[in-house]
């Protein structure tokens, strides 16, 4: 937190009309996408604007996407720390297994309203990937899906999903053949294919207006966590918590609490084999400012600008960028950033599987690592709220692998 | 500025060459396309993620920085390069995190200091100059601005603010390398941008042999010829330079007599 900026009145009325959040965010593309930038911002505003737009989407999460997904009280858990309170709210329980979806369902409704007549997007772990092929094939859309070729061969599960989904699946073998790669390689398709191509971005990054409307789908989830707790419990949470890679489920929880002063919020980043090894994924703790992928935020880099590689056991976790917003949030002093190794995460992701009989995703571990901390400096008659963001089933051979067990 | 302004004359077009610095023998394959008769350098900074490139270019920034191509490496080769060419213009090019990461008054004041004439910041919009464009200005080195297929006449005016030099029209919708684009397309967009500014146009992406380069010639003041050179520096190796300098002369004699044929 910088000392000299005075703190904004409201930290919900970001960006500005130029896609800035702070110093953060911004239009950093070539030129051939900007004119499509500028026009999607406007049909953005336009689709706000219409109240039919919002009822399509409210419908298709109500009745598609399952929601509202429930808050659920870990008792096991809280017993176990005998500290907090600890709610889940559970993402992992949407179609598809994961947050992702609800984003998804926003962009392909824009992307028909735009008239564009085929989708593409870029996918890590393989979450988005399936999300946005789900959501071409309910609306009849051609999908191509860019994944790392190091992905698809860790991934294989979810790159059959996506096939049987319809979607072309396209590996990348560029770089180091992860998340990083597959967006270069999405952004050079959507260049190339402008006049007829969505891209459906999968986190709350890129160039101004994808961190905002990203962000606005995903903030489903803190407005329902909101008023489901108040009516459970007739209290705000004390501190909310959810993992940051991108950090698309962290912005949709804590966007609805942020002009909340009572309510703390917690990010967690993923830090690997841990932060002094170099190997890890905690723009925020380890990097530094810069520009990449069309918007400007906290950035794995050397000194001389160029990326590096990231590193984290979640394949969700795995970039070396973070959503602008958070970049402001964290030079603000709004929310508080902690990173959480690889090691600290499978035993989160071990302890809530045997405690609550929910398998959460590896990248939901993260967060559910920050509570042997939390419940120390948190009270018996105080909440702590868990993005539970998905599910962990597509993450089993991994843990089994890290754990040195054979299947 | 003055040497951009003795680059493009009205009696006849300019070659615009590009390579990467660090991919090769840089000096040797710089030399090269002086020698071939080119008309102004653009100088890839080599970047790890370089999403405006075809692969010819990906693989050029990944040779160079698997070598260990630092920032210094790249101002050092433009410090030489004006040292051996003192007339002919450098133009630095390539994307905006390499070139922000020390602040913008260090990048202007380094990029000055080597000689530069002018940068070329692939995804850095007119709308987000602030960030780079101030500096270069104040140091007298030329914001290049890229305007495109997709670049309307109302949106025109917002590139060319503030840029100078000349302007690198972008002739497909795409990434550098294979595409190519309609001649009747690429004249049309000229004549239509050229009722907007006095700046010379050099139009680019997809051009690779003598005869796209003299039909282009004709229309525009200037051709830009990058991934055809860049792909013999990845094929050829140490051997690279008379390579380059053989295509770089038959690309400049085509474009520099384009306009005698025109008649």
């Amino acid at each position: 937190m910088t000392d000299a900026t005075p703190l904004p009145n409201s930290f919900m009325n970001q960006p500005d009309e130029r896609g800035h959040f702070g110093q953060f965010g911004g239009r950093y593309v070539a030129e051939t996408l900007m004119p499509l930038i500028l026009d999607l911002e406007k049909e953005y505003r336009a689709a706000k604007a219409d109240p039919k737009f919002k009822e399509q989407f409210e419908d298709l999460l109500e009745h598609y996407v399952g929601r509202p997904s429930p808050m659920y009280f870990a008792e096991r858990l809280t017993e176990h720390f005998g500290g907090p309170q600890i709610w889940f709210k559970r993402e992992e329980l949407n179609h598809t297994g994961a947050h992702k979806i609800n984003n998804c369902i926003g962009q392909i409704l824009l992307a028909i309203r735009m008239g564009k007549t085929r989708i593409i997007a870029e996918t890590g772990a393989g979450q988005h990937g399936v999300a946005t092929a789900t959501v071409c094939a309910r609306f009849g859309l051609p999908c191509t899906i860019f994944m790392g070729s190091t992905d698809v061969e860790r991934q294989k599960p979810n790159v059959f999903r996506m096939k049987l989904l319809g979607a072309e699946v396209v590996p990348v073998t560029s770089g180091a053949a992860t998340l990083k790669d597959a967006m270069n390689e999405a952004l050079r398709d959507w260049v190339a294919n402008v006049h007829n191509t969505f891209y459906i971005i999968g986190t709350a990054a890129g160039p101004h207006p994808y961190p905002e409307l990203v962000r606005d789908f995903q903030s489903v989830i803190g407005r329902e966590a909101r008023a489901q707790l108040l009516d459970r419990t007739g209290k705000l949470p004390d501190v909310a918590v959810a993992a940051v890679g991108g950090g698309s489920n962290a912005i949709g929880l804590f966007h609805p609490f942020l002009d909340d002063p009572d309510v703390a919020m917690v990010g967690v980043e993923a830090a690997g084999h841990g932060i002094e090894t170099g190997q890890h994924a905690a723009s925020l703790t380890g990097g530094f400012p810069g520009i990449l992928h069309g918007n400007k935020t906290y950035l794995l880099q050397d000194e001389d600008g160029q990326i590096t590689e990231a590193h984290s056991i979640s394949a969700g976790l795995d970039y070396p960028g973070i959503g602008p917003e958070h970049s402001w949030l964290h030079e603000s002093g709004r929310v508080k950033y902690v990173p959480i190794t690889d090691n600290e995460a499978l035993e989160a992701f071990q302890l809530c599987s045997k405690l609550e009989g929910i398998i959460p995703a590896l990248e939901s571990a993260h967060a559910l690592a920050a509570l042997p901390a939390l419940a120390k400096e948190y009270g018996p008659d105080q909440i702590v709220l868990v993005n539970v963001s998905g599910r962990g089933d597509k993450d089993i051979f991994t843990v089994a692998d890290a754990l040195g067990v054979t299947m | 500025m003055s040497r951009f302004t003795h680059a493009f004359s009205p009696e006849r077009a300019a070659l615009v060459c590009f390579i990467t610095a660090g991919d090769g023998d840089t000096a040797a394959n710089l030399d090269a396309l002086v020698e071939g008769g080119a008309d102004v350098i653009e100088l890839g900074m080599p970047f790890t993620d370089p999403m405006a490139d075809g692969p010819a270019i990906q693989e050029a920034n990944l040779r160079s920085l698997g070598k260990g191509t630092k920032t210094a490496d790249v101002l050092q080769i433009a410090t030489d390069f004006r040292m051996r060419h003192p007339d002919v213009p450098l133009v630095l090019m390539g994307y905006a995190n390499p070139m922000v990461r020390r602040g913008p008054e260090w990048f202007a004041e380094s990029a000055s200091a080597a000689g530069a004439d002018g940068v070329i910041c692939v995804d850095l919009a007119p709308e987000e100059d602030p960030d780079l464009g101030p500096a270069l200005r104040a140091k007298g080195i030329s914001p290049i601005r890229l305007a495109t297929p997709t670049t309307d006449a109302a949106r025109l005016p917002t590139v060319l603010n503030g840029s100078s030099g000349f302007l690198y029209y972008v002739s497909v919708a795409g990434i550098t390398g294979k595409q190519q684009a309609a001649i009747d397309s690429i004249e049309e967009n000229v004549t239509r941008i050229k009722q907007s500014t006095d700046l010379p146009i050099a139009v680019g992406f997809g051009v690779r042999t003598p005869e796209q380069a003299e039909a282009i010639a004709k229309v525009a003041d200037g051709v830009v010829v990058g991934s055809a050179l860049v792909e013999l520096v990845g094929k050829y190796a140490d051997q690279a330079p008379e390579k380059i300098r053989e295509l770089t002369s038959a690309l400049a004699k085509a474009v520099h007599n384009a306009r005698e044929t025109a008649a």
